[in-house]
């Protein structure tokens, strides 16, 4: 009985959030509702994909002039020669940089090269540029995240070794702060899933990754608009360490049970060998996509629902957008560690299967 | 007639969910029968899902 009661409101209010924003619809005066969806949806792209400047906010003054406040980063570009200029020079992607005698625009937010200041960007039948690109160096929006989480970590983890040295032992400040982490991470993730013998040599890979995703996913969550986990290529590069690791650190009998598995018949052993070795491969393959699409499906879930605000204009439908919102927030800074924890785990267990010593060797 | 990728991808969503959810429930069940062993619990839960949820996002991005 009580469901059937608090299902009615809930249909009521759903119902006169239709019946508002569409009386809604029509006052607002000069803009079409389809403009604001749509632009919407370009900010949620252009939020996804990385940036030669770091900018923290635009807005369009009331002269119609588009502000953008930020400041530029260093472009590095290898083009015949190295070429360092200030991305500035592109203002934003509007206009064509020159430097060098050569000439260079921004085209969804890649660098291509041009023919002159006028120059355009030639596309082939499927929208793809066909403009040559010099090899890109540059310290995008994302490399200087990487840059200030790598300083963070660096303070935060010598001033917690430092508050051990000058206490005799006893964390204080940072330390205290830090060290049930750490310990949690040793005892919890690496001594389970790696075994005691061989845990200590894969703590320094294993906190350095469950520290740095966690801090490079917490930053997404600010304001600034930072998506380093966005970005494939790097969920890639740690997917990467981590296959490295596992594959340089297997032993004989890891080794044994992807070519030969022991304990099945001969037939299956043939059977078994090629689908074993694909394994070795999706396992980081799926690290990389599970973080990756995590963290991006919640950016994307998070923007739309910040954008329904604006979208609806009225009390009632931007209030409960802004509910959504805040409690999707909340989830968000559990995804963020959860991501972190199980990105650690996987590289964990993978580490572990491949130091895992069989004393039954019939066994399987 | 031709069934759009999106239908296939809904499918792959569904599928992971149901999974997830009997992982969730199971591991409901194993510690109320064991609270004991919560932790143990849920961590071996939390990988589990966290594999199901590969495939549901590589079927999401194949579209």
């Amino acid at each position: 009985m009580r469901r059937k009661i608090s299902l009615k409101p809930i249909t009521l209010l759903l119902l006169l959030i239709t019946f508002i924003s569409y009386g809604k619809e029509q006052e607002v005066h000069g803009e079409p509702k389809t403009d604001r969806k749509t632009e919407i949806k370009e900010y949620i792209q252009h939020h996804l994909k990385d940036s030669y400047d770091f900018g923290l906010y635009s807005y369009t003054s009331d002269e119609g002039e588009d502000k953008h406040v930020g400041f530029p980063l260093p472009v590095i570009l290898w083009d015949n020669g190295l070429k360092v200029f200030s991305s500035s020079k592109f203002h934003h992607g509007e206009s064509v940089a020159e430097v060098g005698g050569d000439f260079y625009k921004v085209h969804h937010s890649k660098i291509y090269k041009v023919d002159g200041a006028d120059g355009k960007i030639l596309e082939d039948d499927h929208h793809h540029a066909t403009n040559e690109r010099p090899l890109d160096f540059s310290i995008t929006k994302n490399v200087s995240l990487i840059f200030l989480v790598f300083g963070i970590m660096f303070f935060m983890f010598s001033r917690m070794a430092k508050s051990y040295k000058t206490n005799n032992g006893m964390p204080k400040g940072t330390g205290r702060l830090l060290e049930p982490i750490v310990l949690y991470v040793r005892d919890d993730i690496a001594r389970p899933n790696i075994g005691e013998k061989h845990y200590k040599k894969y703590m320094s890979y294993l906190l350095t990754v469950f520290f740095f995703v966690w801090i490079v996913n917490l930053f997404g969550l600010t304001p600034i608009g930072m998506n380093v986990t966005n970005n494939i290529a790097i969920t890639l590069c740690l997917a990467l360490m981590t296959y490295l690791i596992t594959t340089f650190s297997g032993n004989k009998n890891y080794w044994k049970h992807i070519f030969w598995m022991p304990g099945v018949p001969w037939p299956m052993k043939i059977i078994l060998a090629p689908i074993e070795l694909l394994g070795t491969i999706i396992k980081p393959f799926a690290l990389m996509i599970r973080l990756y699409a995590n963290i991006t499906a919640g950016h994307v879930v998070l923007m739309s629902i910040v954008g329904m605000i604006f979208l609806f204009q009225n009390w009632l439908g931007s209030g409960l957008s802004f509910l959504l919102a805040f409690v999707l927030a909340i989830l968000e800074l559990l995804v963020a560690a959860l991501q972190a924890y199980i990105f650690t785990v996987l590289s964990a267990l993978y580490f572990g299967m491949a130091v895992e010593e069989h004393d039954h060797e019939e066994g399987h | 007639m031709e069934i759009p990728a999106i239908v296939g991808a809904g499918l792959v969503v569904i599928g992971a969910g149901i999974g997830i959810g009997r992982i969730g429930g199971s591991a409901m069940d194993a510690i109320a029968g064991q609270p004991e062993a919560t932790g143990k619990i849920q961590t071996a839960m939390l990988i589990a899902a966290a594999l199901i949820e590969g495939i549901g996002f590589a079927a999401l991005f194949a579209v």
